[in-house]
């Protein structure tokens, strides 16, 4: 599990391999919270979402979400884990104010889920990082600390939101190793359903246990924990940073201390958190609120059978299947919706490769000069996919021109009309009839003697001229192959 | 005003009464309203009295009976020990900690004796967070056994059982963890039940111990307990630990007919350390079983000795997280004292937690911290499985195990407040019960030489409920100790 040939950070540290472990919590895109019926959704007004329950109310207890359940096995069975028969939930002790119960139910010694991996692909090849367990518990609440205020407030509105952690082996090898597969979970999650992957708004959030050894010893180093870092970018730089600073202690003659640390984003540093002597006891027990979990073999072999052909998958069959590159079939496939849409596209009209562009190009740069990107939800878009598919059809059977359909596309956009109709409407349709198209060149062949003496007489060059001028008369419309044709038979032969 | 007074009646006779229109509901309630002015300020059995909601809802039951609705507690007086959750009347624990708390919300059982039609007269006092086996450890002040005013009524349901035994509510509700029903109905001379773990929902309970923690009702007799387990019994989305088991029709299954019934009687509960007045009455008590019918065989419950050191374990370890919500960020007691986020925890837990409270929070911190898990909290999981074993090894052999509720009658207040292991052992004969989570009635079977209440502990098999009240009730068909009231009132009744 070498770095990647071309992975500039092989160089950056010399003779020290670094060691990289992520632990994700993703929120599960459930309606309402794991253990009461409160929505989970982001950005109402502060503790609008909370009822005695998620409260942590003197005798209330909690009721398990079985959906939050079922897109945790989802996960599961799409990073090839093996679920042990029961899962047990636990209670970890800590006070906080934004901990309503004073502990938060999650999962310890027997977690949902063990075993599995993820394929990370960079350049040059995937990597494989095995997952040593992905378990549910329930995320606290918010505190809001404003110097200028005497008081901190709190906010319970996240407090009991389902989340699932997915720790990975310390498999990870460089800064950008670890964001590729934050990048690839995240793709992943959301082509199943069970996370919307918004970082912005907490959905994905990941730590990474980071430690550094000799190149080629086995060895693992002495651990830190890097917390807060909620972007792929700031994964990277947070992770190089602490990389460099290993490595500096180190060759000072210093030795790393277990430790947990803060990124901070503005200061790009690691600060130091707290130390492994003061680390919480969580004083972990059994939740004997909640029985263990036990989720029924039938139940697992439907969520299986439920599951959708993973992104790896698709972007296999993709590069196979429609012949596109790798490149183009990772994109396609970065997100469920869109690789729906592309195929839809195709299946109305079967030119894999030109739609690919289309939707590369056009549909995407649209999405994200609307600012589209995270809340494009591909029903709404203006153009459907067999629309798109029948936009390409008209190119394809030359009824409108490359340029033009470009500008058929723009108002489809507008109007949400279909290709056919808008050419239709305003007579875009191509002039390939080759009486047509002969009597207008005639007519500027006639326009423009000196030119065609000039053309004669070896400019060859001028036949662009000359199609400019057929074009425009015929308002873009005219078969450019055809006019080309048309052109270079009477300017060939002199009258 | 002797049809009317209120000491002589059953739950089975009010009904009775009730449905042929001998007396109202209102009339019943007004009556125990006015016992509870005559004797209340003696006994500090109730924390609050909810008197003039009580008449309401009396009326309400009066309108409803002329109409001849009929549900299984119309018009029926009830108290609610102060660890059910009450939606909009105050509920303590009997903590400073809560002394303001109001919930929004109602317990199941608060619901589904409400939907029953029973009328809540108040809010039984009890040990703070139901820790402790004397009512001493109440934040508002001991309750005392009506039999001997200096004496306690046992814990932690200590109200709740005075209630009854005193005559101002026909039942009550009282919550049971290690013995914290039965001890309490031994002690005052009224029957009680602890039903199988999940037989009864916890949600609005709240917690001590969650794996331990159930529901049960106080009355005079097994009959009456039938009655009320009917209506709190049964499966509750809200409660995940709640059984999905059918509830039978309890009181239907009083037939009086023990024939063929075999009780076990474990050695471990006749060895040392029990006083001879409780030996004998319990002896006497199997010979009027085994009159009705019943075989008597010895069975063996070998972890007994290791059902104390067990429970407190489990006990204060779970408690110990389950108060960890006691913070004062969001309800309850916050001190006025502090100055930033440790000291205002420190303090406001200092401040509304009482001594008892503090010790089981300390003792379950410790069984569950790094490098003593294993030693203690894991090794009493252990236990309790062997515990649990023990009994069902035991059910193979009989029906029902008979056995003393307690070695002693009821002490002194103040007798062991200084002395937290020997009143721990005051529930030597009913930790076992939670551990292994299966049902224990106790009915009154005679008095000690000091005239204070012996009672007499049933255990069934989980989910047997109705085997323990079919003894529990042959027993009180020919015995008369469940009619002995203590006299209160200095014979000017």
């Amino acid at each position: 599990m070498d770095t990647a040939p071309g992975d500039p950070s092989s160089q950056r540290y010399g003779d020290w391999e670094p060691v990289i472990g992520l632990e994700v919590h993703a929120q599960l895109l459930t309606v309402s919270k794991l253990f009461c019926g409160c929505s989970t959704s982001f950005g109402a007004e502060p503790n609008a979402h909370t009822c005695p329950v998620c409260l942590g109310m003197p005798g209330v207890l909690p009721v398990l979400n079985r959906r939050a359940v079922e897109l945790s096995v989802r996960t599961a069975l799409a990073t090839g884990c093996s679920l042990p028969e029961t899962a047990i939930w636990s209670r970890k002790n800590y006070f906080y104010p934004d901990l309503p119960k004073g502990y938060q139910v999650s999962m310890y010694e027997e977690p949902l889920a063990v075993g599995g991996h993820l394929d990370v692909p960079l350049e040059g090849g995937t990597t494989r990082v095995r997952l040593t367990r992905i378990h549910m518990e329930e995320d606290a609440g918010k505190s809001i600390h404003d110097p200028q205020e005497a008081y901190s407030r709190v906010d319970l509105n996240r407090a009991g939101v389902p989340l699932m952690e997915i720790v990975s082996e310390p498999d990870i090898r460089s800064p950008k190793e670890a964001a590729e597969y934050m990048r690839t979970l995240r793709v992943l999650l959301q082509h199943i359903g069970s996370c919307d992957g918004n970082m912005e708004e907490g959905s994905m959030r990941c730590d990474a246990n980071v430690s550094i050894r000799k190149r080629g010893t086995e060895q693992l180093g002495t651990r830190t924990e890097i917390k807060n870092m909620n972007s792929f970018r700031n994964i990277e730089r947070a992770v190089d940073w602490e990389i460099l600073r290993q490595i500096d202690l180190v060759e000072d003659g210093g030795s790393v201390v277990q430790q947990t640390r803060l990124w901070d984003a503005d200061r790009e540093r690691t600060e130091s958190m707290r130390s492994k002597e003061d680390a919480h006891d969580y004083r972990y027990f059994p939740e004997p609120d909640l029985p263990p979990l036990r989720v029924e073999p039938e139940w697992i072999e439907a969520i299986r059978a439920d599951l959708p052909e993973l992104p790896a998958q698709r972007r296999d069959r993709f590069v196979r299947d429609y012949s596109l590159s790798a490149y183009d079939a990772a994109i396609l496939t970065s997100r469920r919706d869109l690789g729906d849409y592309y195929e839809a596209a195709v299946a109305a009209h079967d030119n894999p490769k030109s739609i690919a562009n289309w939707v590369m190009g056009d549909v995407q740069r649209i999405v994200r000069d609307r600012r589209l990107d995270d809340a494009l939800v591909i029903e709404e878009w203006p153009v459907a996919a067999t629309t798109l598919g029948n936009l390409v059809m008209r190119i394809d059977d030359q009824t409108i021109s490359g340029k033009i359909a470009k500008t058929v596309f723009e108002q489809m956009l507008e109007s949400g009309k279909d290709a056919d109709q808008i050419i239709e409407e305003q007579g875009l349709r191509q002039v390939t009839d080759p009486g047509a198209i002969a009597a207008v060149v005639t007519s500027v062949i006639a326009a423009h003697p000196d030119k065609v003496e000039e053309y004669r007489g070896g400019k060859d060059k001028l036949i662009g001229f000359f199609v400019g001028l057929v074009m425009k008369e015929t308002q873009g419309k005219a078969n450019p192959k055809a006019v080309n044709e048309a052109l270079r038979a009477q300017l060939a032969a002199p009258e | 005003m002797n049809l009317l007074d209120p000491r002589t009646f059953s739950v089975a006779e009010a009904r009775r009464s009730l449905d042929a229109r001998e007396i109202t509901a209102t009339e019943l309630t007004r009556a125990l309203l006015d016992r509870i002015s005559l004797v209340e300020g003696r006994l500090h059995a109730l924390l609050a009295v909810t008197g003039e909601r009580a008449l309401e809802d009396a009326a309400r039951a009066d309108e409803e009976l002329s109409a001849g609705i009929s549900k299984p507690l119309l018009g029926i007086p009830i108290v609610l020990k102060d660890i059910f959750a009450t939606k909009g009347i105050r509920t303590t624990c009997a903590s400073r900690i809560l002394e303001n708390f109001v919930p929004p919300y109602d317990a199941d059982s608060t619901e589904r004796l409400a939907a029953a039609g029973a009328i809540l007269m108040g809010k039984a006092n009890m040990d703070e967070f139901a820790m402790g086996s004397s009512n001493e450890n109440s934040a508002y002040g001991a309750c005392r056994n009506p039999w001997d005013l200096d004496r306690v009524p046992g814990g932690s349901s200590g109200g709740s059982a005075v209630a009854v035994a005193a005559g101002e509510a026909l039942a009550s509700l009282g919550t049971d963890t290690g013995g914290s029903i039965r001890l309490p109905a031994a002690f005052t001379g009224v029957s009680g039940l602890k039903p199988t773990y999940g037989r009864v929902s916890r949600y609005g309970v709240i917690a001590y111990a969650s794996s331990l923690d159930q529901v049960g009702p106080f009355a005079k007799t097994a009959e009456d307990l039938a009655m009320v387990l009917g209506v709190i019994a049964g499966h509750d989305p809200k409660d995940s630990t709640s059984a999905e088991v059918a509830v039978p029709d309890y009181r239907a299954e009083l037939s009086g007919d023990l024939k063929g019934l075999k009780l076990g009687l474990p050695r471990q509960y006749f060895e040392g350390g029990i006083s001879e007045d409780v030996e004998r009455a319990v002896r006497e008590a199997l010979e009027v079983l085994r009159g009705r019918g019943a075989e008597l065989v010895e069975v063996d419950l070998p972890h007994t000795p290791y059902a104390v050191a067990t429970y407190y374990l489990i006990a204060t370890a779970e408690a110990s997280s389950n108060l960890g919500r006691y913070d004062g960020v969001r309800y309850g007691h916050r001190t006025a004292k502090a100055t930033n986020l440790l000291e205002m925890y420190r303090e406001s837990r200092v401040e509304g937690f009482g001594p008892e409270v503090k010790r089981r929070i300390i003792l379950g911190t410790y069984a569950l911290s790094a490098g003593y898990y294993d030693a203690y909290y894991r090794k009493a999981l252990q236990a309790r499985t062997l515990i649990r074993e023990d009994f069902e090894k035991a059910y193979a052999h009989c029906d029902a195990i008979v056995t003393p509720t307690a070695p002693q009658t009821a002490f002194r207040l103040g007798e062991k407040a200084s002395d937290p292991l020997s009143m721990y052992l005051s529930d030597v004969f009913t930790n076992s019960a939670n551990l292994a989570g299966i049902p224990g009635l106790v009915v009154p079977c005679g008095f000690d030489t000091k005239r204070l209440p012996i009672g007499l502990q049933i255990l069934a098999p989980s989910f047997g409920e109705a085997t323990a009240l079919k003894i529990g009730d042959a027993y009180q068909q020919d015995t008369a100790w469940h009619q002995e009231m203590a006299d209160l009132t200095g014979g000017k009744n």
